[in-house]
């Protein structure tokens, strides 16, 4: 039988005399985890990029046909360690909305959630912009994020009782509520963190090196965006106002009140690597903007009592009527989504498929890596943003 | 347009024998559609302007279980202008015979996002995507024997003699 050949064996197989392959990764300090670049070059120049991945594979999907709802948010967890919360949350609402609990979930619940989430959020836009600022050569930023990050790890520590990996967001409720004084200590951090936010923009945003290594590079356009499947930051770079938080309206996000920001094209053209940074940079703003209404209203109208009690929607049994299920919801890097089929008659769900944001983003990479300088190369992963835990789950 | 409008639309446009069967039991329906005319079906919800799916979410390959026999892929097809979703399925049988993969149409030419998640469901289920420019193994290694998440599958002992199970 003759077996087909694919684009990958075309492109190996005949490289001009001047082209050489180089393999980037899987042990590379700018491919954020161990992703390996095969790179046909020419000279300093990138010909074609092609993504080796897996090297991280845990086979998550395979372990969820072992496991029942609840055991398997720890393993959700894993997938995009930078945002652990964010995970739990979009895993546990698509459980909930099979259960068909999702409307009486405690509105104080789904504030300490969005809560949680949303400070997880600025800690994984703190990593993406200091590893960001490593990547093109700039030190401080790393330093300066990692400073911020450790606080928000704190808060979230003392919440949960781990540092990265929480399972702290339960299906029907929550692990525990928030300990006493964390809303006070949480407003001081968002006092203390808001004129470092300023210090970090004076670093990087109006950095003329940093603009000129960014801008007008690794330019995205809106339609291949779309046709690649690209979300969250990345979409939003390119100039598109979507933001599942806003289509979906889920959980209380409604209720509160922020901007989606979107690439303009400031400093070069519109989906450039610059754009990229800056919606990340400007939903930090946003993000905070969402906690300040969070700790608000969870100090007034719906303030601890000693009625309260997070496990209380709890459901004894996990077990989804007959069907199968696919919720989406706005995790840092984008659209996460997890597509159940249960079978209506155990706690283990039949199939648990999730799409990573960055497993979509990164198939992208080839494309507008095309006919680049292999040190563009770099500025450009680094600002796809991706997490090897998620692409390779 | 809501889901009983695409059902007509399609069914009006391509002939009634395109769309299998409609499934509305549970809170997201669905269309099962002939595994012939996945590639029509994709473009046209892509290219009229009052469906326009420009979004492919996700594809999922499933193994339907030993007793069934039956492999399936599922789409998730989402629309940015008008902010509707829509699933499609695609099943068909297949004896689990390792030496013909089951085969569906890939739909990495509608939509590029197809391309790797269709590589997924090749590595991790075994399915066969005719069409598809790249089908190679995405998350295990190249040499890699099986298909892990198939209903059947058995693991390996070691691989290239580092052991596996205890």
């Amino acid at each position: 039988m003759q077996v087909k050949k694919t684009r990958y064996d075309q492109l190996t197989e005949n490289l001009k005399p001047e082209e050489m392959i180089i393999n980037m990764g899987p042990q590379h300090p700018s491919t954020h985890g161990v992703l390996r670049l095969e790179l046909i070059t020419d000279g300093e120049i990138v010909k074609e990029v092609i993504p080796h991945m897996g090297y991280l594979h845990r086979c998550f999907e395979k372990h969820c046909e072992n496991l029942t709802y609840q055991q398997i948010i720890p393993f959700v967890d894993r997938m995009d360690y930078l945002s652990s919360m964010n995970n739990d949350h979009a895993y546990v609402m698509g459980v909930e909305r099979m259960m068909g609990i999702d409307k009486s979930i405690p509105k104080r619940v789904e504030y300490i959630r969005v809560l949680v989430c949303e400070l997880n959020r600025i800690a994984s836009h703190l990593i993406a912009i200091g590893i960001y600022g490593i990547d093109i050569g700039a030190f401080t930023p790393f330093l300066w994020c990692f400073r911020d990050r450790e606080h928000i790890m704190n808060m979230l520590e003392w919440a949960s009782g781990s540092r990265m990996l929480y399972n702290y967001i339960w299906v029907g409720g929550l692990f525990y509520d928030l300990p006493v004084g964390f809303e006070e200590r949480c407003s001081e951090f968002i006092s203390y963190f808001k004129p470092k936010l300023t210090e970090l923009n004076q670093l990087l945003t109006d950095n003329q090196i940093f603009i000129a290594r960014t801008a007008g590079v690794g330019i995205l356009p809106l339609d291949v965006a779309i046709n690649y499947g690209c979300s969250g930051p990345m979409l939003r770079g390119s100039g598109l106002k979507w933001d599942l938080r806003r289509t979906d309206e889920y959980s209380v996000y409604p209720e509160l009140e922020f901007d989606i920001p979107v690439g303009k094209g400031e400093m070069g053209k519109s989906g450039d690597c610059w754009d990229r940074y800056k919606v990340r940079a400007d939903e930090i703003v946003e993000s905070i903007r969402i906690v300040e209404q969070c700790l608000e209203r969870l100090q007034k109208e719906l303030k601890r009592g000693p009625e309260f009690d997070p496990r209380a929607k709890l459901p004894k049994k996990i077990i989804p009527k007959e069907q199968d299920f696919y919720i989406r919801a706005e995790n840092p890097r984008g659209e996460l989504g997890y597509y159940f089929i249960s079978d209506g008659k155990t706690e283990i769900p039949k199939r648990v498929k999730a799409r990573a944001p960055s497993f979509n983003n990164l198939s992208v990479l080839p494309e507008i890596t095309r006919g680049v300088l292999i040190a563009d190369l770099v500025a450009i992963l680094g600002s796809v943003d991706i997490v090897l835990g998620e692409v390779d789950r | 347009m809501n889901f009983d409008e695409i059902t007509r639309l399609l069914s009006e446009k391509f002939g009634s024998d395109v769309i299998i069967e409609v499934q509305t039991a549970g809170l997201q329906p669905a269309l099962i559609i002939n595994p012939n005319s996945i590639i029509p079906v994709c473009k046209e919800l892509r290219d009229n302007k009052n469906t326009w799916f420009d979004f492919l979410s996700c594809l999922t390959g499933i193994d339907h279980g030993l007793e069934q026999n039956k492999f399936s892929v599922v789409y998730h097809l989402a629309s940015i202008p008008h902010k509707h979703q829509l699933v499609l399925k695609v099943i068909i049988d297949h004896d689990r015979n390792l030496d013909s993969l089951p085969s569906f149409i890939s739909v990495s030419d509608v939509w590029k996002t197809a391309e790797w998640h269709e590589r997924e469901a090749f590595d991790l289920l075994g399915i066969q995507f005719e069409g598809h420019p790249d089908l190679r193994r995405i998350l295990l290694p190249d040499d890699w024997e099986g298909y892990p998440l198939r209903k059947d599958y058995i693991a390996a002992e070691e691989y290239k003699g580092i052991k596996i199970k205890e």
